[in-house]
């Protein structure tokens, strides 16, 4: 805010006698500038419109749903099996952490024990999600504020990362690679022995990553104190994942609500005090270590066994018995086309996920569909206070404050 | 599907909301589920936040489903959408997943919602709940007293009908001509 004081200090004010002593010179003169839905810095259908004063936000508002599919509605009227396609387009950074999540909820209503390679598998694909996620994060939010170099590092590394999933699935983004009670393929031969390549190569970059940003002096002028969200109001605001543990939250629920193989892994959770965009890429940066050391203790641990759960009502028959024989194209075709029942029930898996909390509601009544499919997705927590974030802040840091809590547009809106 | 929850906290927290809770449900659920009356709902979260031993005070959901649609065909009178009558009470449950950063547990709260009622918001204890009773309200028309700014959020502000009732056909597309106003955000363009 500019005051009369401030106008005085320099040149003497020639409308002395018309303004009060300490009145905002700008008060009727605010600007109203429109951010998005198209804009390159929002990286998705995001609006928001800022009221300046100058350049600083005197206010802003959000506007969302520019993306909306009715993702919850269709989860509705589709078979359980037919949904899991769907969960790849929620966060598409992390797809596979949204199988996961999406199948584990389903099984529970089920009640299906699941064999431990099958775990396994799933916890390595969680946390190669999450270093994507990560590496898009860090990338993008750099990238705004002018640090192209930083960005094109990690997103070579993320291609490394696409290239081994897509060896597992047949997919990059939307991977669609779990199904209740299994998974799509087994790991393929030689798949371990890649991912440690790639482990080797991705620490390699992200000491380099590390050293060109971290201590970087233009980096940290224009990050450090930007978009304060204390730990009462982070908590209220329900924000979850890095972005509140960046607040000095000590909470991450594979070490404190264990699932999948998360309890037999060792790994640190990474908390910073600062409250700002330059702790939640800290605390994104130092999870990926720690990523890159569970994904070692996974390489080294990864059972042997079956991937299927021995249950005959999620089994899909195998392609050679359906080429082969008539019953079991029979079974191949009411397995897709009817689905499986589910006996009634609810119930809410949520894990971690790359940006906070995901997890699915699902309310079954009995039969091949859910009764109500809630998804819980961890974005649309993380920008309703942005407008708290942003305000007194000048409008350039909008831009640093949106990259830095990782909005994705395909979870926003569902 | 096994109840991940300790059994004597659930008897604990029966006992201590007797007065608010009007029944427990323990069975094919993973957190137990406690229905609450709907005007003692504010005190009862209030009350839990804090409560020495449980202190759920992480919101970590808020959601509704429509528990009780109405059975008759759907009527439509050409311009917008109107459902039949519906059955009368508690059509519609909220529901509310709490989580607890002392002892990480969860539980699930619900409360029963008429068509047409009101229910009281519970923005003043958590700020997340704004949106999320914004999402509900677009989504399936209940609407929240002491609610700060209650209208659309996902969906255009001239959508007719709300889409998640189950009531509502899955194929009822609506189009409009232009896009929404910044005035319609709540903003003025003349200050």
């Amino acid at each position: 805010m500019i005051t009369k004081t401030d106008v005085n200090s320099k040149k003497q004010n020639q409308f002395e006698d018309e303004v009060e002593e300490g009145a905002d010179l700008f008060e009727n003169s605010q600007m109203l500038i429109n951010i998005g839905p198209q804009h390159p810095a929002t990286h998705g259908t995001l609006r928001m419109a800022c009221r300046l004063n100058g350049e600083t936000v005197v206010d802003s508002v959000c506007e969302i749903g520019y993306l909306h599919r009715a993702m919850e509605k269709l989860g509705e009227v589709k078979t359980y099996h037919k949904f899991i396609p769907y969960t790849d387009r929620l966060n598409y950074c992390s797809a596979l952490q949204n199988n996961v999540a999406y199948v584990t909820t389903v099984e529970k209503l089920l009640g299906i024990e699941i064999p431990d390679r099958n775990i396994w598998i799933r916890t390595m694909v969680s946390e190669i999600a999450r270093i994507i996620d990560h590496l898009i994060c860090v990338g993008i939010n750099a990238f705004d504020l002018g640090a192209m170099t930083f960005f094109l590092y990690g997103f070579h590394q993320r291609e490394q990362a696409y290239t081994l999933i897509e060896q597992l699935c047949g997919s990059r983004l939307t991977t669609t690679y779990t199904r209740v009670g299994g998974l799509s393929g087994d790991l393929p031969d030689g798949f371990i022995p890649r991912l440690k390549e790639w482990l080797v190569e991705l620490e390699a970059t992200l000491k380099e990553m590390d050293k060109l940003l971290t201590t970087n002096r233009i980096w940290v002028d224009r990050t450090k104190g930007v978009g304060i969200m204390s730990a009462d109001d982070a908590l209220s605001y329900s924000m979850t994942g890095p972005c509140l543990r960046a607040s000095n939250v000590n909470v991450d629920l594979r070490r404190d609500r264990p699932y999948l193989a998360y309890k037999s892994l060792e790994f640190d959770v990474p908390v910073a005090k600062g409250c700002d965009v330059y702790d939640r890429y800290l605390v994104r940066m130092r999870e990926m270590h720690e990523s890159v050391r569970i994904l070692r203790q996974i390489a080294e641990k990864m059972p042997s066994g079956p991937i299927w759960a021995d249950d005959k009502r999620v089994r899909i028959p195998e392609k050679e018995r359906v080429h082969n024989s008539m019953e079991s194209l029979i079974h191949h075709f009411k397995f897709f086309m009817e689905g499986f029942d589910v006996p009634p029930g609810e119930a809410y898996c949520p894990m971690e996920g790359p940006n906070g909390e995901v997890g699915f509601y699902i309310i079954s009544k009995g039969g091949p569909k859910a009764y109500r499919m809630r998804i819980r997705a961890p974005s649309f927590f993380m920008f309703q206070p942005a407008p708290d974030m942003v305000r007194g802040q000048p409008i350039a840091d909008v831009i640093a404050v949106i990259g830095s809590v990782n909005i994705i547009a395909g979870e926003l809106d569902r | 599907m096994i109840l991940d929850f300790p059994k004597e906290k659930v008897e604990r927290i029966r006992a201590r909301y007797s007065d608010a809770i009007e029944s427990v449900e323990t069975e094919n659920t993973d957190a137990p589920i406690f229905f609450v009356k709907k005007e003692r709902v504010l005190e009862f979260f209030k009350s839990i936040r804090t409560e020495e031993g449980l202190e759920y005070n992480f919101l970590s959901d808020l959601t509704a489903y429509d528990d009780n649609p109405p059975t008759a065909s759907i009527v439509d009178y050409g311009l917008g959408f109107v459902a039949p009558e519906s059955p009368g009470l508690g059509r519609f449950v909220m529901v509310y997943q709490l989580f607890s950063l002392h002892s990480m547990e969860r539980i699930r709260v619900k409360v029963r919602v008429g068509d047409g009622e009101e229910t009281p918001s519970v923005t003043p204890i958590w700020k997340a709940a704004n949106w999320l009773e914004r999402e509900v309200f677009d989504m399936y028309g209940i609407k929240f007293s002491g609610h700060p700014n209650l209208r659309r959020i996902l969906l255009d502000d001239r959508w007719v009908g709300h889409p998640q009732r189950k009531d509502y056909p899955i194929k009822r597309y609506q189009r409009f001509e232009g896009s929404a106003t910044i005035e319609s955000l709540g903003m003025e363009l003349d200050k």
